[in-house]
């Protein structure tokens, strides 16, 4: 088979599945539709392996391959067809979107076991990977943007999924109205360069634009622009990155899937697709690299105090991800992606660690009540371990090296990119520090109540309510079920967490300096034509970059034993002597606060007024109430007669036939 | 005989029912006074049919008895419904098509 009939079946795999779980809910008995479901990833996973070998048995200049279904649009200026683009690149994000995302359906498996909504959840995650999979194989804009339409609509249904919960469904609107900013701006973005360069389809787009565009041309700036807006939105970038912390209302899988591993690094893969048009307009490239630095500080001084377990590692995933944008921006593409992959695996790996944690407290998410878990939880534990030493990328571990080319790569560039460098250097200090918090303030410390009856094999019992606001629960709706507790206790769940572990710390062989460059390699045949091909480190700057990065990662973590472990007050002395700053950062640097004020505030305020004034006083009172008034006084006399009596009418009747014939008889004579 | 005086009379049968229709209020009764008129004008009919010698206006009498017999079976069951419902039995109460 070709590779494009791969790049078919990657896509037909997750479809299926997700049509059978759709419609087969009421035949699929227990388990089964899980099972389903995960089998159709494994299907797109190992046809995203033969588009691999296929692939790699072509010549390099003949590796970007393009396949069509059928046509969409055939005009005479715009020719769009639903055709996928299979090159290095997609087949790279294919293999990590579907490998990650087959080990989180085995997962969720055994997490989401006695929720009610099982098979409705499994239909869900499917059609997320079927979406995701679409938009990382998309041959033109168009079918980009339906792609990231679908991913951000399986967002909101996943984010919601407990939709009983007010907080999970508030989470979801704001999800989805945080990512159709970014879809608006992508169509828009879409129409200039269509407008521009005449084609829809990347290779038409990337060919002409170097025609179309001088260097930083303005309309190549906005569009480039544009399509940031997208792509930060999509990827929780600053601005609009508040959707992401909140959207960990869903369960604890699916911020493993997509809040972590999959769709929030679509951005990156965005920028790295379009980088022709990023190479031609540095500008944009540059906004690009500094919103990303600023980004990856902003989130982890907030992952710093935020006291919710996966409201914790949500700002670490921003955080990471403003790495990767960076990455991707100073035209680092393979250390970038090669960002990407490994914080897939750790991330996944600590949202599922968490997972774990968070359903032996019984739904309970808060890191002020947990602790002492290390020997409740072993497996958790080691698991949870090997993330966090990726996370805070410790010497040898995937993290360390991914990182750690990201910032060489700035720093060869020279110029004003060493302070984006020193800035990530410093976001790595804070990484490792509150990596190791979790750890230390999660397992390490005086067993919780839940850890210690865990360790007696009890499982914990809430009341049901909501864990964020502890409002009543409807039960119905599966969480907090009772037989939802199950911590680490079934197999799949492990069975998903052991590789993930393993991989987080042995992936970074992939690419040591000096010794190997699978993944750069690998992807090269899609970033040859970058001008900045040879701007790239030399082996001696990154060699003192590994050393830099292991100091203060090793520094950060030590900091974290001596704050966590060791002196355990110290912190509490801290936050009573700098409460403002506390504040500052507990309240996420009031971003909610501000745009409640700016955006939601005015419009409800607007919307009120629009309800009481013109709606209730204008519409119903003048225009509905004034015709309806005209009607009834107009209408009164015939109204009037209408007595309702039956002798009445028949007088009338009577009078009106004796009046006609009165009439007829003088009219004749 | 002069037509005449059988127009009177009929003209007399046909004020008669309808001044019962106006005035009575027992549903029953304004029944039995549509009748009236309906026969009277059914008198009508068959003095001009017998003063011109031709069918039709017999024919026309035929007609209005068997709509005079339809009219009935609806207007009973109409008195009938209300009185298994419970009703007033007058007409001045069933004033719901007032406008």
């Amino acid at each position: 088979m070709s590779a494009t009939s791969y790049g078919w079946l990657i896509l037909a795999f997750p479809l299926a599945g997700m049509l059978v779980t759709a419609f087969g809910w009421r035949v699929l008995p227990g388990r089964l539709p899980g099972w389903v479901a995960s089998a159709a990833i494994l299907g797109a996973f190992l046809s995203a392996i033969g588009a691999l070998v296929e692939i790699q048995d072509r010549p390099e200049d003949a590796r970007s391959l393009v396949d069509s279904l059928w046509t969409y649009v055939a005009t005479s200026d715009v020719n769009v067809d639903l055709a996928i683009l299979v090159d290095p690149l997609a087949v790279f994000m294919c293999l990590v979107v579907s490998g990650v995302s087959f080990l989180i359906h085995v997962y969720s498996v055994a997490y989401m076991g006695g929720d009610r909504g099982y098979t409705r959840y499994f239909a869900y995650l499917n059609y997320f990977v079927f979406s995701m999979l679409l938009l990382v194989l998309a041959a033109n804009f168009v079918l980009l943007i339906v792609g990231w339409a679908f991913v951000g609509a399986a967002s909101y249904l996943l984010i919601s999924f407990w939709y009983r919960r007010s907080t999970a469904t508030h989470a979801g609107i704001k999800a989805f109205v945080m990512n159709v900013i970014g879809d608006v701006a992508l169509v828009i973005a879409a129409f200039l360069l269509l407008d521009k360069t005449g084609s829809l389809e990347y290779s038409g787009v990337f060919e002409r634009a170097g025609e179309v565009f001088a260097p930083n041309d303005g309309t190549l700036v906005a569009a480039c622009l544009l399509i940031l807006v997208g792509a930060f939105a999509k990827s929780a970038q600053l601005p609009l990155h508040t959707w992401l912390p909140d959207a960990m209302e869903g369960p604890t899988p699916v911020s493993a899937l997509i809040h972590a591993a999959t769709m929030v690094t679509a951005g990156v893969y965005l920028i790295a697709r379009t980088h022709p048009l990023f190479e031609l307009a540095p500008a944009a490239a540059d906004v690009s690299a500094i919103i990303g630095t600023a980004t990856l500080l902003f989130a982890a001084t907030v992952a710093l105090a935020v006291t919710d377990l996966k409201r914790t590692i949500a700002y670490s995933t921003i955080s990471q991800i403003g790495y990767m944008v960076l990455g991707v921006s100073v035209f680092a593409y393979g250390a970038g992606l090669f960002h990407l992959m490994t914080h897939a695996f750790f991330k996944a790996l600590l949202f599922m660690g968490a997972g774990s944690v968070i359903s032996a407290m019984g739904g309970i998410q808060d890191m002020d009540r947990m602790g002492g878990f290390r020997k409740a939880m072993p497996f958790t534990f080691v698991a949870f371990l090997c993330g966090a030493l990726a996370l805070a990328a410790f010497p040898l571990t995937s993290g360390f090296f991914s990182k750690d080319e990201i910032l060489a790569f700035t720093i060869a560039r020279g110029g004003w990119y060493w302070a984006l460098a020193i800035a990530g250097y410093a976001g790595a200090l804070l990484t490792a520090f509150y990596a190791f918090r979790m750890v230390f303030r999660v397992f390490w410390g005086d067993p919780v109540p839940e850890a210690r009856e865990l360790e007696q094999g009890h499982l914990a019992h809430h009341p049901p309510a909501n864990p964020a606001s502890g409002e009543p629960e409807d039960t119905d709706v599966g969480f907090p079920a009772e037989e939802h507790h199950i911590a680490e206790r079934e197999w799949p769940m492990r069975t998903a967490m052991g590789p993930l572990a393993l991989l987080a710390i042995v992936a970074g062989a992939l690419q040591i300096p000096g010794v190997s460059d699978v993944v750069e390699n690998f992807l090269e045949p899609t970033f040859e034509d970058s001008q900045f091909h040879d701007t790239a480190p030399t082996e001696g700057a990154e060699l003192i970059g590994l050393v830099v990065g292991a100091v203060i990662s090793l520094l950060g973590i030590s900091g974290a034993y001596v704050a966590y472990v060791r002196r355990r007050g110290i912190t509490l002395q801290l936050r009573d002597r700098y409460r403002r700053v506390h504040d500052f950062l507990v309240h996420k640097w009031y971003f909610d606060e501000l745009y409640d004020a700016v955006f939601v505030r005015p419009l409800a305020t607007a919307g009120a007024f629009g309800r009481s004034v013109i709606e209730t006083d204008f519409v119903q009172g003048f225009i509905v109430g004034g015709s309806t008034g005209i009607v009834r006084v107009g209408t009164s006399f015939a109204r009037a007669i209408q007595t309702g009596y039956l002798r009445g009418y028949a007088l009338l009747l009577l009078v009106g036939v004796a009046a006609l014939a009165l009439y007829f008889l003088l009219s004749s004579s | 005989m002069d037509v005449v005086w059988f127009l009177v009379l009929s003209a007399f049968i046909f004020v008669i029912g309808a001044a019962g229709v106006m005035t009575r209020r027992n549903p029953l009764v304004v029944l039995l006074c549509l009748e009236l008129m309906l026969n009277a004008g059914n008198l009508a009919l068959v003095a001009f049919s017998r003063m011109h010698g031709g069918e039709a206006g017999q024919v026309f009498a035929l007609i209005v008895m068997v709509i005079a017999a339809c009219e009935v079976v609806i207007g009973l069951g109409i008195i009938v419904a209300m009185y298994r419902r419970r009703l007033p039995i007058d007409v001045d109460e069933m004033s719901e098509l007032r406008g």
